[in-house]
């Protein structure tokens, strides 16, 4: 690699990390902002103009609050936790494409962290990296809660794991490919995979809030059951980067679902708009295009942040026992079954024969509907 | 045993299939709240919207003078005694000479002091004087207070400006403003 071309991935590495915090830390204030507007309120709106300072209001605090390690906590560990769910949080958006090639000096650059013909199996490893962030927290607090609630998030974040992992070896099949930038380049145009794996990308939507320990799957920091969850002994800018790292997973999922399932960088129409900017202008029109491919992109990943908050709002709390039940009993099994049904149309050339499961339950569920006697209502004992 | 007309009957019968799907009902508490999302906002913006909080609200104190200007409190001592919290405290002296046309009886207060941070604003001072002199403001709040030495309100502070005379029955206030000009009264 050439010093131009190692220069130009830096340049690029740096603008995604800074376009991530950029974003983890404004997607604070859109979750408040969001919540106050679905709870009928105005939400923040007195720092800055419509509140838009309230992020740098926030960590300010947080940077000037005590920081505070419990005397009996294990140093090393307290101090490693945040900096492990934050790094894992960084990590994971290097192999996530977020546009096509930008071309410069007659050479075409990939706008992609690493090139990785394994990125999916990365992300995958990277992400359940994440979880020992949160157990090293729960556990080096030396308090009971805390250790409850980094237990409960571990098992959670595993059992949702498998079930992820599991959704994706359909949109592998059709693909062929592990790399996520050939998995994006398949889904050329509107050929997205939502499309072809309807049921997948259910699974993996609801792993992925699992995964982010994002309401209706915030076990891990429920903080009416367990007072403040695996951050309840942290304070200051611990506790920041904990949070922070929460909207950093979030962001960095919905890229995940975004290129997946959405078509990444792909929209309708992109041929012509390339084309045109291209003979028009040349290389600033190619550029150009790959620019309105990255905005398509974001314009997808922020429509999976507010759809994150937008759930967060509706949907209450899983029991323990009804999260390990989803879990196991019900996406585990779904998630294999879309698999060999998948597989079966790949045999026999079928593109669409998820939408089989699909058609299927909602057939089932509009029998029982139906058959389901309109029993009387028992009238409450007093 | 009905307490209200409201209760609600309780069903314990098994979901059907499509229940226990989930996602038709995700699907609809989703539409529910994303209606909510554009609906008007309920928010007042306090310090630049006030709502009139109406004639029994109970904001900044006031000793009533008559109609003559005179002051009403005679420092009886009442409002202190019924005060739950003890914020108010007073020194009584005896009216001179010539000073007729200030005080309306013979014994007035010559200090009356409340604490705020002790008052609790139950209104029972108003209650408990026989001479109709302490008045709990329903139009105007108490400002904010940044030092300890600003929250004890003296007679300068409660004693009630002739050219702002206080009237409970004022229907002009339809808000519940800290400036004078608009809690003025008809008179």
């Amino acid at each position: 690699m050439d010093l131009t071309a190692l220069i130009i991935k830096t340049v690029f590495i740096l603008v995604v990390f800074g376009v991530t915090l950029l974003i983890a830390m404004y997607s604070t204030y859109a979750e408040r902002k969001v919540a106050s507007f679905i709870q009928d309120r105005i939400g923040p709106n007195r720092a800055g103009p419509f509140g838009l300072l309230q992020p740098l209001a926030d960590a300010g605090k947080l940077f000037f609050k005590e920081d505070f390690i419990p005397s009996q906590a294990n140093k090393g560990l307290f101090i490693l936790g945040p900096c492990l769910a934050i790094l894992t949080a960084l990590m994971s958006s290097a192999v996530i494409p977020f546009g096509e090639t930008f071309q410069f000096d007659n050479v075409l650059y990939a706008l992609q962290g690493i090139e990785v013909n394994i990125g999916i199996l990365y992300i995958f490893g990277v992400v359940s990296l994440g979880v020992y962030g949160i157990m090293v927290g729960g556990w080096a607090s030396n308090n009971k809660f805390s250790l409850l609630g980094a237990i409960r998030a571990a098992s959670q974040n595993i059992s949702y794991e498998v079930a992820l992992g599991l959704s994706i070896i359909a949109i592998l099949m059709m693909t062929g490919s592990l790399s996520v930038s050939n998995i994006v380049t398949s889904q050329h145009g509107i050929a997205w995979n939502v499309f072809n794996q309807p049921l997948g990308f259910i699974i993996f939507l609801t792993c992925s809030f699992a995964e982010c320990n994002r309401t209706p799957f915030d076990l891990p920091e429920s903080e009416n059951e367990l007072v403040g969850g695996y951050h309840t002994e942290y304070s200051s800018m611990k506790l920041g980067f904990y949070l922070f790292s929460e909207y950093i997973n979030m962001f960095v999922s919905s890229a995940v679902i975004a290129s997946l399932y959405f078509g990444g960088y792909n929209y309708p129409g992109m041929d012509w708009v390339r084309e045109t900017l291209t003979s028009s202008l040349g290389t600033t029109g190619h550029n150009l295009a790959t620019l309105v491919g990255t905005m398509s992109l974001f314009g997808k990943i922020f429509f999976f942040i507010f759809f994150f908050m937008w759930v967060r709002w509706t949907v209450p709390r899983f029991r323990y026992d009804q999260l390990m039940n989803l879990g196991w009993k019900t996406l585990i099994p779904l998630s294999i079954l879309n698999v060999i049904v998948t597989g079966a149309g790949l045999l026999y050339n079928i593109k669409y024969a998820s939408w089989l499961i699909v058609a299927v339950m909602v057939i089932l569920a509009i029998m029982s509907a139906a058959r389901a006697s309109k029993s009387q209502v028992r009238p409450q004992r007093s | 045993m009905q307490l209200s007309n409201r209760s609600k009957q309780v069903s314990h019968k098994e979901m059907t299939l499509a229940e226990k799907m989930y996602l038709p009902a995700i699907a609809q508490g989703l539409a529910i709240t994303i209606k909510h999302f554009f609906s008007k906002k309920a928010t007042v913006q306090y310090p630049e919207v006030k709502r009139y909080l109406g004639p029994v609200f109970r904001g900044h104190h006031v000793l009533k003078r008559d109609e003559e200007g005179r002051e009403r409190c005679t420092a009886c001592g009442l409002c202190a005694v019924a005060c739950p919290a003890e914020a108010i405290s007073m020194v009584a002296a005896e009216r001179k000479k010539g000073e007729e046309n200030l005080y309306r009886e013979e014994k007035y207060a010559a200090v009356y002091e409340i604490n705020m941070l002790r008052c609790i604003f139950c209104g029972l001072c108003e209650e408990a004087c026989p001479k109709q002199a302490v008045y709990l403001r329903h139009d105007r709040l108490v400002p904010v207070f940044t030092e300890r030495d600003q929250v004890i309100y003296g007679k300068d502070k409660l004693v009630e400006n002739l050219n702002d005379r206080y009237v409970r029955t004022n229907t002009e206030v339809q808000a519940t403003p800290t400036e004078p000009s608009l809690s003025r009264s008809a008179t």
